[in-house]
C-alpha cells in the first residue's frame, strides 16, 4: 500500500530474511546488504520512519536535495543513493569526520561542515530551487532553521521534516511543542502532513510542507 | 554583466583565472570561508562563466573543493585544544576588566573637556567619534578609542570561544553554554583534570573563598561555584538550587568524561539533565498550586 509513495532507487527488499526499506550503495554504517542493497533501518533514520510510515514525501527519486542536520550521514548516504545532487550540512566536526566517509564513494554528495542555522554561509554553494530539504537538527529552534532556509527550495518543493519535541522543550508536551513548531513554520511554508513518528522515533514530528 | 558580490558563488573568482595548481586551494578557501546573501543557479553559472565546461563537470568539481573543505575544516576544528580555550577566555576575562577601567578613566577625563559625556563603555564610544581640538582632547579622545577597541578585542573573543569550545568539548559546550564550559575547564586547569573531578567539585568550582570559609568553620558550604551562572541553577527558585547545582554538576562531570575519554556527543546525557531539571521545577508549581493563597507564578 505505501509502495506506491517510494522514490524510484528505494524499494523493499528481502534482506536477512525480513522485508526491508532498501538503497544501492556503498555500506556506510555496518547495516544488513543483499544483491548490493543496503537496509535503511527506519528506527535510525527520520526520513526512513518516514517512508516506511507512509507519508507523502513527494519524492520520486533523482531530484536534488540539501540535507541539514547529515550527521554522521547514516540517512543522506541513502538520499544520495536515489537522488541526483545533494548537499550535506553538519557543524559538528566529529560526525562530519564519518560523513566524509559515507560521502567518499557517491559522487554527487557534498559534504559542508555550516552551521544550518546561517544559510548565509553556505548559500554560495547551495544551489537555489532544490527539489527538497531534509531537516534533522537536534536543537532549539527547528521551525526556525527550517524558515531561513525556505530560500533554496523551489516555489513546487517539499521541505521533509523532523520536530523532536526535546530538543525545544523537556519540560512541555510534545503537542504543545509541535503546534508552536508549526506555526512558526507556516510563516513560510504550507504544510501539507503531519504524523507523529513515534512507532520509530519517540516525540517526534514528521512534517511534509511546501513554500508559501 | 558581471555579478554584484553578493550574488556571487564560490567559482565565481576563480572562472576568471588560469586553471593551475593554486586553483584548488582557492576553492577549497572558497567553500570554508565565503558567503552569499541567496542562493542562485550556481550549476548554470559556472557553465556560463567557463568555470565549468558541463554541469557534470561543474559537480565533479564541486564534489572535489567541499570534500577538501571539509576535511580540512573537521581536521583544524579537532585541532582546537583546551589550552587555546583557557588563554582565550582569561584574555577576554582580562580585556573586559582594562576595557571598563580604561572606559572609565577616559570618560572622567573627557567629562572635564565636552558636555554630556556618558560613562562606560558606550561613553567612551560616544568620546571616540569626537574630532578633537587640541592636544589634550587628542589624548583624551585616543584613550576612549583604546577602551572601544578592547571591548571589541573581548567581543572577538567570545566568538572564538563559540567556535572553539564545541570542538574541544562538545557535550560540555552544549549543556553549559561555550562560555561557561571554557570557564569551567579554565578553573579546573584543562579538560582532563575537569574530568577527573568528583562532580562535588565541580558544582563549587570557581567558589573556592566561600568553601575555605566553610572548611574552617565560618560559613555554611557553598550551593555552587561558578555554575551559578547557568540558568538551570539562576533560574532555579533558592529552595530547589541546591538540588539544581548537584544535578547540574553531575551531568557536566560525566559531559567532561565523555568529552575527554570518547569525543563524541551523548544525546541521552542532555535529555537526562532537561528531564531531572523538569521534575527539579515542578516542584515549585506542586508547592504552588498545594499552599493556599500562593499564585500561580
Amino acid at each position: 500500500m505505501s509502495d506506491a509513495v517510494l522514490p524510484d532507487g528505494v524499494e523493499r527488499r528481502e534482506i536477512d530474511g525480513e522485508r526491508r526499506l532498501a538503497t544501492r550503495g556503498e555500506p556506510v554504517y555496518g547495516e544488513p546488504t543483499a544483491d548490493g542493497w543496503r537496509a535503511w533501518d527506519p528506527e535510525r533514520s527520520k526520513l526512513g520512519g518516514m517512508l516506511e510510515l507512509g507519508l507523502e514525501t513527494g519524492l520520486s527519486g533523482g531530484e536534488t536535495v540539501l540535507y541539514l542536520g547529515a550527521a554522521s550521514g547514516t540517512t543522506v548516504s541513502h538520499v544520495a543513493d536515489f537522488a541526483g545532487p545533494t548537499y550535506a550540512v553538519e557543524f559538528a566536526p566529529r560526525p562530519a569526520r564519518d560523513l566524509l566517509d559515507a560521502a567518499a564513494p557517491r559522487d554527487r554528495l557534498f559534504p559542508l561542515l555550516k552551521d544550518a542555522r546561517k544559510p548565509e554561509t553556505y548559500a554560495h554553494v547551495v544551489e537555489a530551487d532544490v527539489d527538497a530539504i531534509v531537516q534533522d537538527v537536534a536543537t532549539r529552534g527547528q521551525a526556525e532553521v527550517a524558515v531561513r532556509n525556505a530560500q533554496f527550495l523551489a516555489e513546487d518543493g517539499r521541505l521533509l521534516l523532523a520536530i523532536k519535541a526535546r530538543s525545544e522543550d523537556v519540560t512541555a508536551d510534545p503537542d504543545a511543542v509541535f503546534e508552536g513548531a508549526l506555526d512558526r513554520l507556516r510563516e513560510a511554508y504550507e504544510v501539507l502532513e503531519t504524523r507523529r513518528l513515534d512507532r520509530y522515533h519517540e516525540d517526534h514530528l514528521g512534517v511534509v510542507a511546501t513554500p508559501r | 554583466m558581471t555579478d554584484t558580490d553578493a550574488d556571487a558563488g564560490w567559482f565565481s573568482p576563480l572562472a576568471a583565472e588560469e586553471a593551475g595548481r593554486d586553483a584548488t586551494d582557492a576553492a577549497r578557501d572558497r567553500i570554508a570561508e565565503d558567503e552569499a546573501d541567496r542562493p542562485l543557479d550556481w550549476s548554470r553559472r559556472a557553465v556560463e562563466a567557463g568555470f565549468a565546461d558541463s554541469t557534470d563537470e561543474y559537480y565533479d568539481r564541486l564534489k572535489d573543493a567541499t570534500t577538501r573543505a571539509t576535511r580540512e575544516a573537521v581536521r583544524e576544528r579537532e585541532r582546537a585544544d583546551d589550552a587555546q580555550l583557557i588563554h582565550a577566555v582569561r584574555a577576554m576575562d582580562d580585556s573586559e576588566r582594562v576595557a571598563n577601567e580604561l572606559a572609565e578613566r577616559a570618560v572622567e577625563w573627557a567629562g572635564s573637556l565636552f558636555d554630556d559625556v556618558d560613562s562606560g563603555i558606550d561613553g567612551a564610544r560616544e568620546v571616540a567619534a569626537r574630532e578633537p581640538e587640541s592636544e589634550v582632547e587628542r589624548r583624551a579622545v585616543s584613550l576612549a578609542a583604546r577602551a572601544a577597541e578592547l571591548d571589541d578585542e573581548r567581543a572577538a573573543l567570545a566568538e572564538t570561544i563559540a567556535r572553539v569550545a564545541p570542538a574541544v568539548a562538545p557535550n560540555l559546550a552544549e549543556m553549559a553554554g561555550p562560555e561557561l564550559a571554557a570557564r569551567l575547564i579554565a578553573l579546573a586547569g584543562g579538560l582532563e583534570p575537569l574530568a577527573k573531578k568528583p562532580s562535588g567539585t565541580v558544582q563549587v568550582l570557581g567558589a573556592e573563598d566561600a568553601l575555605f570559609a566553610h572548611l574552617s568553620g565560618r560559613a555554611p558550604s557553598p550551593k555552587h561555584g561558578i555554575i551559578y551562572t547557568h540558568e538551570y541553577v539562576r533560574g532555579t527558585r533558592p529552595e530547589d538550587r541546591g538540588s539544581a547545582a548537584r544535578a547540574l554538576a553531575g551531568k557536566l562531570t560525566l559531559a567532561a568524561r565523555a568529552d575527554h575519554y570518547a569525543g563524541e556527543r551523548r544525546a541521552q546525557l542532555h535529555d537526562d539533565l532537561r528531564e531531572r531539571m523538569a521534575t527539579i521545577r515542578a516542584r515549585a508549581d506542586d508547592d504552588g498550586s498545594d499552599a493556599p493563597g500562593a499564585g500561580d507564578e
